[in-house]
């Protein structure tokens, strides 16, 4: 059903308001033409007794409240999928933006998706190497995770993110060839930032399979709000239709929850914490949620999304309810960075949730669950050394300690720094994190099993 | 009954008003639109109804129908429950799942137990007998582990005037007729329907005094949950919630387990599913799948059904105590409800309180945790609801409101710490902000069970552990080494404490789950290594003699290296202890 009509009551922001129209649907897709003829697309967020509001995609310039012409498609927002989108660039609610003209497909997907069954969910195990010390030792990525790089303004978090999408490796189980596949989901990213991206996939020789989305900083913010969701409607038919294995870049969450914000404030809705609105959380989900692998299904995809902590404030509600839904987090501190240390991961705050069942014997190597276990209580030990240090010198401190100190530094500068350029095996990580180890005395090495103390651990 | 009709006015995400709806009740669940979504009066104004639907309600039009039901929202209680995963409202996601793929469509209906499969009934009535609310009137081997008992629904009293024989039958099946005094008949069926909001009445509630037993050293020793209980585990992300109500899922002595995932990851719930099956119970050798049901609404599921997934899983937790089970119910998350409830009152438009959260926060919350407690049914057997619920404040600030007044309502708290977590010290409760209301009320339980002074001896260890905390503040200015030799031995023994007896690794096949009798003897010992140590310092003899490295060490291991059933080796330790200390003290007295 398809209706047309010329009349609006109210423009406000990105809302438009129109009275007395048939029985309109919720979500319902609306195509937007002004006077001249330029055409906007907009989506039916609320519907009222006698009339409905619309959230434009784009900005609402240039919309009178006469001779507009407002058409209800009557269906729900779809993007156009098939295998043509790799290689592609397109805006955030799907339209192609490389001059190399439009998907013409059968199907067409609903951007919201629908949720996973948790029935359906195969649990993620197969890690994927990074090659970066402190992730792969410390907080192994794996295939199907959601894991975020909490970052802040400033940081290399897109050298970081451009490093895994140049040095991820999947093991594959049966050692045949498995097709993978990169989204890249910008939002209200500068130009610049695109163009690094852009510039990374093209160095790295993967261009022809990475689909990007992307919403610049200075687009409209309502497309901001679809731009993940067409990047993870890909990822899904990518992943469970074309079995492919799918790395989602997504960034910056920030500015998604900040767009978020911005509508939801249009809207008069009774803000939460910070202004955010109560639904933030269930927002975030709807699209984190969608990683993952299926039973049934070869693909999977894994979402590496990024995202810039205002104030390097880790409670902030988009760090902290990101947290809360993803599997883990990197978190990224400017100390380290100052310290000139590349990659700046602070492990202490970072995590890995599913790093357990996918390490150790039979995935990694044996020593891995201890020997991250074991960096991991030792290096929080070289914070208390340190702040001791501050007060009465690192010269009148017990020997023990001083080694503390030690050990902290050759854990940050051989272990946690890395050049950009550089990818380690995971042998190396683990060999490096032991030779680390090594410089403390044994019986303070209280999470080692004695016997991979014996076997792994040199010059004692 | 004729069903009435109203019509859909107006839509705003899950949350839809409709009009036409005199005679619909409040709290009367509907079925709204083509899709048939479905759906729960939660105001009524005239002709005009607010619903809340649970589910997504894109593409629902202005003008569709509303269709009453006449009834609350209910749940089917019967056999098909256990090892089972449901939504929010009770529908198996195991049958949704082969149905309709994996992705869960909206508009699926109201389904629940199996109608279809047959169940050996064992019918334990007679014509001619007369039989009240709560009695048992058959019952069921719904798993190996866990007998179903068909308990005569509340309200139906009166004498058996049929009775089927006992044999294979499906729940749709009328098993007893019933009738009462009035003359009215009743058939009961292996299944009753009870609405989710109302709490499951009982004869009487009984005082709380014996320990669920989680095998959790911290827990059981420290902070102690009792049967009938309820408990709070607030932390921020990355914490260790889950995995700490995975591990109470797993191990702890109830008979049921419902763990609810509320607004929580997709994974952890599969994570369960996969897990589970697998898990051997050590009291019963069955797979621990056998007594657990799933609730599941996850994150990215529809928000009102997360509002009442808490409610259908304490139902359910319910309607096993009244068998005459212990049943334990984890939440997780009890904070993604309160947004739940907070996201719904913010479309209703309703005037928030603190942080946007409705006014009636406290209440519900209330309500909910009263729902537990260790009761005596009306069929005269002792069942509890243990109610142990994870709070996610916002930012891992404890004074938000979800984790502010859960506070109010339980007796355990169980400060989960994002320092202790950095450190990997899992499991990462704070020892000086959690606390235990039940440690008086289980005192006669450890000493029957253990016959041991448990609260003396958890107090000296808590004394010591207070103690180290005020030291490190100290020892943060001026460094360990100019400490008095008696402060330095707290020191010591701390770090004994903390990571030979409070860090408990759940990835290790021995110590993942502790007999409380290894749990107190590990204690003993280490108290058994203090009180010599003391006696030594105070002999004069330097901290750096009485430090030693090997003796330390395996106490300090002993969790791992003493096997769970044979505890013998903890008395070789006490030995080695004493020979030690002895030959020490008489090297130094010479």
């Amino acid at each position: 059903m398809k209706r047309e009509y010329l009349q609006l009551d109210r423009i406000e922001g990105a809302l438009i308001e129109l009275s007395d129209t048939h029985d309109v649907g919720y979500g319902e897709v609306v195509e937007i033409e002004n006077s001249e003829g330029n055409k906007k697309l907009g989506r039916v967020i609320k519907v009222e007794e006698n009339s409905v509001v619309v959230q434009v995609f784009g900005s609402t310039t240039d919309i009178s409240t006469k001779n507009t012409k407002v058409n209800f498609k009557g269906k729900p927002f779809e993007i156009s999928l098939s295998k043509d989108i790799l290689g592609r660039t397109f805006n955030g609610i799907g339209g192609p933006i490389d001059g190399m003209g439009e998907i013409y497909s059968k199907e067409s997907y609903n951007v919201n998706g629908r949720p996973i069954n948790p029935v359906a969910r195969e649990y993620p195990r197969d890690y994927i190497q990074t090659g970066i010390s402190s992730i792969d030792g410390l907080m192994t990525l794996i295939r199907g995770q959601k894991l975020p790089i909490f970052s802040g303004n400033g940081l290399p978090h897109n050298e970081l993110a451009a490093q895994i999408v140049r040095q991820a490796k999947i093991k594959s189980k049966d050692g045949e060839k498995v097709k993978f596949g990169i989204i890249f989901a910008a939002m209200g990213v500068r130009h610049d930032e695109a163009h690094f991206f852009r510039e990374t996939f093209r160095k790295s020789h993967v261009l022809d399979r990475v689909v990007m989305y992307i919403n610049y900083a200075d687009d409209p913010i309502m497309e901001r709000i679809i731009a993940p969701r067409s990047a993870l409607t890909a990822a899904e038919y990518l992943a469970f239709e074309e079995n492919m294995h799918v790395l989602v870049i997504m960034t910056d969450i920030t500015s998604y929850g900040e767009a978020l914000r911005e509508i939801s404030s249009l809207r008069e809705e009774v803000p939460s914490r910070r202004g955010y609105p109560g639904y933030l959380y269930s927002d975030l989900a709807s699209l984190y949620e969608r990683a993952g692998m299926l039973k049934d299904k070869v693909g999977s995809i894994t979402l590496i999304p990024i995202l810039t902590m205002p104030n390097d404030d880790i409670t902030h509600p988009i760090p902290d309810l990101t947290g809360y839904i993803t599997e883990g987090q990197i978190v990224l501190s400017r100390e380290l960075y100052q310290k000139n240390i590349y990659p700046p991961i602070n492990v202490l705050p970072s995590l890995s949730r599913l790093m357990k069942d996918g390490i150790g014997e039979g995935f990694t190597r044996e020593d891995h669950p201890d020997v991250a276990n074991q960096l991991f209580s030792s290096y929080s030990k070289v914070q208390e050394v340190r702040s001791l240090a501050q007060i009465i010198g690192e010269d009148d401190l017990p020997d023990r300690d001083k080694k503390y100190l030690e050990f902290g530094r050759q854990f940050e500068d051989k272990f946690v720094k890395q050049d950009f350029n550089e990818n380690r095996d995971m042998e190396d990580t683990l060999n490096i994190g032991w030779e680390l180890l090594s410089i403390l005395p044994v019986e303070e090495l209280d999470r080692l099993d004695s016997k991979l103390i014996e076997k792994y651990l040199k010059n004692r | 009954m004729t069903n009435i009709v109203g019509k859909v006015s107006m839509i705003n995400g899950p949350v839809i008003r409709g009009v036409d709806m005199t005679g619909f009740k409040m709290r009367e669940m509907v079925l709204v639109g083509e899709k048939k979504l479905i759906g729960e009066v939660i105001s009524i104004d005239r002709d005009t109804g607010i619903i809340q639907v649970y589910e997504e309600t894109e593409g629902l039009k202005k003008g569709e129908k509303i269709v009453s039901t006449g009834k609350p929202l209910s749940l089917k209680l019967g056999p098909g429950i256990l090892g089972n995963m449901f939504d929010g409202i009770e529908r198996p996601l195991k049958k949704i799942n082969n149905d309709f793929g994996s992705f869960i469509p909206e508009g699926i209906g109201l389904i629940s137990l199996d109608e279809e499969k047959t169940w050996e009934v064992n019918v334990l009535v007679d014509i001619g007998d007369f039989i009240s609310e709560g009695e048992v009137y058959g019952s069921v081997e719904e798993t190996s582990l866990i007998t179903h008992k068909l308990i005569v629904p509340f309200g139906v009293k009166g004498k058996v005037v049929e009775a089927k024989e006992s044999g294979k039958y499906s729940i749709e099946e009328e098993l007893v007729v019933v009738e009462d005094k009035k003359g009215r008949i009743h058939s009961l069926k292996m299944y009753q329907e009870w609405s989710i909001r109302t709490p499951r009445p009982v004869k009487e509630r009984l005082p709380i005094d014996r320990l669920l037993i989680t095998g959790q050293r911290v827990l059981d020793i420290f902070f102690p949950i009792a049967k009938g209980g309820t408990a709070a585990i607030p932390g921020g992300f990355g914490t260790g919630k889950t995995m700490t109500q995975h591990q109470l899922a797993k191990w702890s002595d109830a008979d049921i387990i419902v763990y609810i995932g509320c607004g929580e990851r997709g994974n952890e719930m599969t994570e369960v599913l996969e897990d589970f099956p697998k898990l051997i119970d050590p009291k019963t050798n069955k797979p621990i799948m056998e007594r657990t049901v799933l609730i599941a609404n996850t994150s990215n599921m529809p928000v009102a059904a997360r509002e009442a997934s808490i409610y259908t899983g304490i139902t359910i937790a319910e309607y096993f105590r009244d068998m005459g089970y212990h049943v334990a119910i984890m939440a997780d998350s009890t904070s993604r409800w309160a947004e739940a409830l907070r996201e719904i009152s913010g479309r209703l438009e309703e005037m928030p309180a603190e942080e946007g959260y409705p006014a009636y926060l406290p209440t519900r919350l209330a309500e909910f945790y009263e729902r537990a407690g260790y009761v005596k049914n009306f069929n005269d057997t002792e069942g509890s609801v243990t109610i142990i619920g994870a709070v996610s404040p916002a930012g891992g600030d404890f004074s938000e409101p979800v984790t502010e007044n859960t506070k109010r309502f339980v007796n355990v708290f169980l400060a989960l710490d994002r320092e202790l977590a950095y450190s990997r010290h899992y499991p990462s409760v704070n020892w000086l902000t959690s606390y235990s209301g039940y440690i008086e009320a289980l005192k006669g339980f450890y000493n029957r069970e253990l016959n041991e002074d448990v609260k003396e001896l958890r107090a000296k260890m808590l004394r010591l552990l207070y103690e180290e905390a005020r030291l490190k503040d100290l020892v943060l200015l001026v460094g360990e080494d100019v400490l008095p030799d008696e402060e330095r031995l707290v020191l010591e023994i701390s770090r004994i404490i903390k990571i030979g007896f409070l860090q408990q690794n759940a990835f290790h096949s021995e110590d993942t789950f502790v007999p409380l009798r290894k749990q107190i003897e590990m204690l003993k010992a280490i108290d058994h290594l203090y009180e010599r140590t003391l006696g030594s310092v105070k002999m004069g003899i330097p901290i750096s003699q009485i430090k030693d490295s090997k003796l330390f060490e395996d106490i300090t291991k002993m969790k791992y290296t003493i096997p769970n059933n044979n505890l013998e080796g903890i008395d070789e330790l006490n030995r080695q202890i004493d020979d030690f200390y002895n030959s020490l003290d008489e090297k130094y007295s010479k």
